[in-house]
């Protein structure tokens, strides 16, 4: 019941496009249509429910103060939490780098379409702001971790798909010129935000 | 030194090749630090340092670097320079960098140095790579200082901390935008950038 509250939370309340906008550089340049970006967000995803429960079991026996001691009590006071970033950032660079050899292999035309952002997933902040997130909130196990990986990898791929769809219907209004694609996107998501804030303050049981 | 090629990778950025505008990179951070006037100009500045130094190395170790790790060597070089530009603002700007800690770590994850690395650096001799980072720097710092002026502006009042709105104003009723200081607020200020922009540069329209 703990892990679907969290679950449910983190894909609407905490969503980490609209509540956070972390990974906003793929989300606006990757969803042109609704198949390459619900190709990128099931990439996404999957990086966050793999990287997610190693990234809590590097921070909770290797960096954490005093997390050593399971290897012998003399290193009980040693604290290596100043590694966190650069730790995290190597789970996650190593991961893209796997995913990109699969995808390269298993569907050449998504990678063609994804492009550079495939490799950019290694510095999509939503991977590393999760992390982040993991250790701020200190979870009790590596099950809630990846549970909340899977949770904010969901909300991401429901973000992207929603605005991928609403691009591909725009494409047939009358929008200024200087304001097609980019432009246009922007201020949609602006306005997905604004709505977006009004779950913030929602709290469940 | 500065041949047609080279003089494009350094100017092209500034405008019609924006890594903001026109690449669609570091949106993340564009959207963090611009409350305020002071944080987007140091922000902009370690970028630019950070982006033209990583571009160099990488450059210069391009052939040496076997394409299936590529990603992690670029991300440490570029962990390194920002852990360098961090401790070279402890030690001389403390109350700044104190301000900025996290934003500055954040560099590692800006989508404008690894991008340039990717299309630029790894394709590249050292010199136009340094002066793509320049570049690339620069046209990411103009549209920080852009969106931060505005978003200081019309949400605090105030321009680099100094109170701008006379209090008259206030006084006759005049109020702060609040929604200014917003995330959202900075994408549609952003927006409004690409619209002039883009008025300008017909060329740069989409269909």
């Amino acid at each position: 019941m703990e892990e679907l509250n969290l679950f449910v939370k983190s894909i609407f309340i905490d969503n980490m496009i609209f509540a956070y906008f972390l990974g906003m550089c793929s989300f606006l340049a990757v969803s042109k249509n609704v198949k390459t970006a619900l190709g990128l967000g099931v990439a996404v995803t999957f990086m966050l429910v793999v990287t997610m429960p190693i990234n809590f079991l590097l921070d909770r026996y290797v960096l954490q103060p005093g997390a050593l001691s399971w290897l012998s009590p003399s290193l009980a006071d040693v604290d290596l939490s100043f590694l966190g970033l650069i730790m995290f950032i190597a789970v996650i660079a190593s991961g893209t780098q796997l995913v990109e050899m699969a995808v390269e292999k298993f569907s050449p035309s998504l990678y063609a379409s994804l492009g550079i952002f495939l490799p950019l997933i290694a510095v999509n902040c939503a991977i590393l702001g999760g992390a982040l997130f993991m250790q701020q909130k200190d979870f009790p196990s590596a099950w809630t971790a990846t549970v909340y990986g899977l949770g904010s990898g969901i909300g991401w791929l429901l973000a992207i798909v929603g605005l991928a769809a609403i691009r591909e219907k725009i494409a047939y209004s009358n929008i200024p010129a200087p304001l097609r694609g980019v432009g246009i996107t922007f201020i949609i998501t602006g306005l997905m935000g604004i709505a977006f804030m009004s779950f913030l303050g929602i709290k469940l049981g | 030194m500065l041949n047609k090629k080279n003089k494009e990778a350094l100017f092209n950025p500034l405008s019609k090749d924006n890594p903001v505008l026109v690449q669609i990179l570091g949106i993340c951070s564009t959207l963090a630090v611009t409350v305020s006037l002071e944080p987007a100009i140091v922000m902009g500045i370690s970028v630019i340092c950070v982006l033209a130094f990583s571009n160099v190395i990488i450059s210069l170790i391009r052939n040496t670097i076997p394409s299936t790790i590529r990603i992690i060597v670029q991300l440490v070089v570029v962990a390194a320079l920002v852990i360098i530009v961090q401790q070279v603002l402890i030690a001389y700007n403390y109350e700044v960098s104190k301000q900025l800690s996290v934003f500055i770590g954040l560099i590692i994850t800006n989508c404008i140095l690894m991008g340039r690395l990717e299309a630029f650096a790894l394709n590249n001799k050292p010199w136009p790579s340094f002066l793509d980072g320049i570049g690339n720097g620069l046209g990411y710092t103009i549209i920080l200082v852009i969106v931060a002026f505005f978003r200081e502006l019309l949400g605090s009042g105030t321009l680099l901390g100094y109170q701008v709105i006379p209090q008259w104003c206030y006084d006759h009723g005049y109020e702060n935008n609040g929604l200014m200081i917003l995330p959202p607020m900075a994408l549609i200020t952003v927006a409004c950038i690409i619209w002039v922009h883009r008025a300008r540069n017909a060329e740069l329209q989409e269909n």
